[in-house]
């Protein structure tokens, strides 16, 4: 995409659209190196799974949605659901066992859900959430909603049974679904080299009869694009699309990560493939906003970042005397 | 008073029917369980009954049929899934055991899954080790599953109706050799219900208490009849819900009786009756034993195919038998 397209008509060519996409990006980018620095100093506990490089993917395709629209993630969720419009106090706050949190601190980094922004939860078992979207398709589809629900899950999750089963049932049931593969090259350390046989994990769709596109997961442009083009087929009952877009994660898998499954000339490539810088330079050039705006949308996240941080910090530790009630949802009289 | 003797297909039928008349957000998905009836006739005509939106076949893929019943349930609707086999769920446990089970306590209370899972269990026709289990055990360990396991038509259909009604995740495990047998009471016409959570004190004597599941309710009452005439009088509990189980009822009951039998199909090792052996032992009506507690349970093996060694492997009605007079006459 250039930023030539950017001008002509685009539809991030409104500098309220792309202001949007700046700012999520930014918000993702801070909230994972404010979460990786709470780690390092010894304040939040568990593990973590960041998203740091991968922001334009999740930001991109959930621009394209509305509120009603459903999503499910993955382990490596924070993306995801701060791209859906999640609270950024509450997921801090989850992440530092507070009650406040998302979850009163019973689920932590791999189970944030968000109601009131359609967020139907992160997930800690690779593909756990493909069939969970297919439901909730199902779901719009006998109650006319009208909504698309999009399943998030890395290219490791599309060699699970979960993938499959789940993708052909959308599409025999012409489900309103999107499976937006996130293909960041490595399940924990095992590259898509070896994971796969097939070089572009998109011929996946001929196998169920869904129309598949590869985009480009940094470049929030073309994200946003094919997103809008998924939705719309999806919308209108002409059933699921796959999009896999490439994008990579400069951080290791989890704590434990020591990158030993890879160069740190790979890394170094993908740095320089940045999506947040690529899209900022996009915009500057495209007239759209000022540099000194963009610093401004930086600064806006991190001040966001912050004041979330520093709430959370402060506010009550989740209490283990609600646990046992918390179980079971009690019936409505 | 109507005085309907329905077999429990029928009535678990009739069950799906009224909740499918009741709300609109309630449907039936599975393998076969539209023009086909579902593989033991549960389903029937419901098909064309309702049509096939809210009648739902798939394809063969357990993980994708109860992850969409959870998705969907998540989303506003009331999904009542069938397993063909309860042997299957383990193709689905991920969505069961993982999602289904702790989506309501791991999220914060934000979300919650209102869905059923329908399976048939048990040996008894044949079908060998991969058809015949009896899988209770699994879902019971599971917190934030709820777990039914009728005996009788009756039960079925009330406790079927409540498990709809329930805001949670509910798996109902239906005997296969239950279906087709008329209880020995009527099923009452309309709405009714049996809430989750109630042990039922199916028949009362003073000598012994029976706690058994499932269709060994029914060989424990052919016990109970024949042992009656001989002046050996028997209280006969079942829990129907394991998950919540309610203990109250055999608390009292081992209080006049001194001596406790339990009884089930599953394998002993590791099963749910033991648990009832458990909460017996850490209770104050433990004081009231006056005999060992004795347990009947399937042998640890997987279900054989021919029919001797099948019913060698699970207890019979002479095997209740003579556990249950045993244990009186031995102990007083």
């Amino acid at each position: 995409m250039s930023a030539q397209s950017l001008i002509m008509g685009h539809p991030m060519s409104s500098p309220a659209h792309a202001r949007h996409a700046l700012l999520y990006m930014w918000r993702i980018r801070k909230f994972e190196e404010a979460v990786e620095d709470l780690f390092g100093r010894g304040m939040m506990h568990g593990t973590m799974h960041l998203s740091i490089g991968q922001e334009a993917s999740p930001t991109g395709m959930c621009m394209a949605l509305t509120l009603q629209d459903q999503i499910t993630s993955t382990h490596r969720g924070h993306g995801h659901c701060i791209a859906k419009g999640a609270d950024l106090t509450r997921m801090i706050a989850e992440l530092l066992g507070k009650e406040i949190g998302y979850c009163g601190g019973r689920g932590g980094s791999m189970h944030i859900a968000d109601v009131e922004t359609g967020n139907l939860g992160a997930n800690g078992v690779v593909g756990g959430g493909i069939p969970i979207a297919a439901g909730a398709a199902l779901a719009s589809k006998m109650m006319k909603k009208g909504s698309v629900s999009v399943s998030f899950f890395g290219d490791g999750a599309m060699n699970e049974g979960a993938f499959h089963e789940a993708a052909n049932l959308a599409a025999i049931w012409k489900l309103p679904m999107i499976l937006f593969c996130e293909n960041n090259k490595y399940g924990m350390s095992s590259s898509t080299e070896k994971a796969f046989a097939i070089d572009n994990l998109a011929d996946r769709g001929k196998g169920y009869g869904i129309p598949a596109v590869n985009v480009d997961g940094n470049d929030v442009v073309d994200v946003y694009e094919q997103a809008k083009i998924a939705v719309e087929r999806a919308k209108s009952g002409e059933g699921p699309t796959l999009i896999v877009a490439e994008t990579y994660r400069w951080k290791g898998h989890s704590r434990s990560d020591k990158n030993l499954y890879r160069t740190k000339e790979e890394i170094e490539e993908w740095r320089e493939r940045d999506p947040i810088p690529k899209f900022t330079s996009k915009i500057i050039e495209a007239g759209l906003m000022t540099k000194e705006q963009c610093d401004a949308i930086a600064q806006e996240a991190t001040d966001a970042i912050i004041a979330a941080v520093n709430e959370s910090v402060k506010a009550k530790p989740a209490d283990p005397a609600g646990l046992l009630d918390a179980v079971f949802k009690k019936a409505s009289a | 008073m109507s005085e309907r003797m329905l077999t429990m297909a029928e009535a678990i039928r009739e069950a799906m029917c009224i909740a499918f008349d009741e709300r609109p957000e309630v449907f039936l998905l599975g393998e076969d369980v539209g023009i086909y009836g579902g593989a033991f006739g549960v389903s029937a005509d419901m098909y064309h009954r309702y049509g096939a939106e809210r009648v739902l076949d798939t394809p063969i893929a357990e993980l994708g049929i109860v992850g969409a019943a959870v998705g969907a349930a998540l989303s506003g609707m009331r999904p009542i899934v069938e397993i063909q086999f309860s042997d299957f769920t383990a193709q689905a446990m991920d969505q069961i055991a993982n999602q289904a089970a702790k989506i309501h306590f791991m999220l914060g209370g934000a979300l919650h899954v209102p869905m059923v899972l329908r399976t048939p269990q048990g040996s008894g026709t044949g079908a060998a080790a991969q058809h015949s289990q009896n899988l209770e055990p699994w879902f019971a360990s599971v917190p934030g599953l709820k777990v039914v396991v009728p005996s009788n038509p009756a039960d079925a259909k009330g406790l079927l109706l409540s498990s709809i009604d329930d805001p949670n995740p509910v798996i109902f495990l239906e005997h296969k050799l239950l279906y087709k047998i008329p209880g020995r009471e009527p099923v009452p016409e309309g709405s009714t219900r049996i809430p989750l959570g109630v042990s039922k004190v199916v028949r009362e004597g003073k000598d012994l208490t029976i706690v058994a599941t499932g269709i060994m309710v029914n060989k424990a009452w052919e016990v109970c009849e024949k042992l009656s005439a001989e002046g050996i009088s028997i209280t006969l509990i079942d829990p129907r819900t394991i998950s919540p189980l309610d203990m109250q009822p055999v608390f009292e009951s081992v209080d006049k009786t001194g001596r406790l039998l339990v009884v089930q199909e599953g394998p002993a090792h590791a099963g749910f009756i033991n648990e009832v052996i458990a909460q017996m032992a850490g209770s104050a009506s433990f004081g009231s034993l006056i005999a060992p507690i004795k347990r009947l349970a399937g042998m640890n093996i997987p279900i054989p195919y021919a029919p001797q060694l099948e019913k060698a492997a699970v207890p019979q009605i002479e095997d209740i038998e003579i556990a249950a007079r045993e244990i009186v006459k031995n102990w007083r």
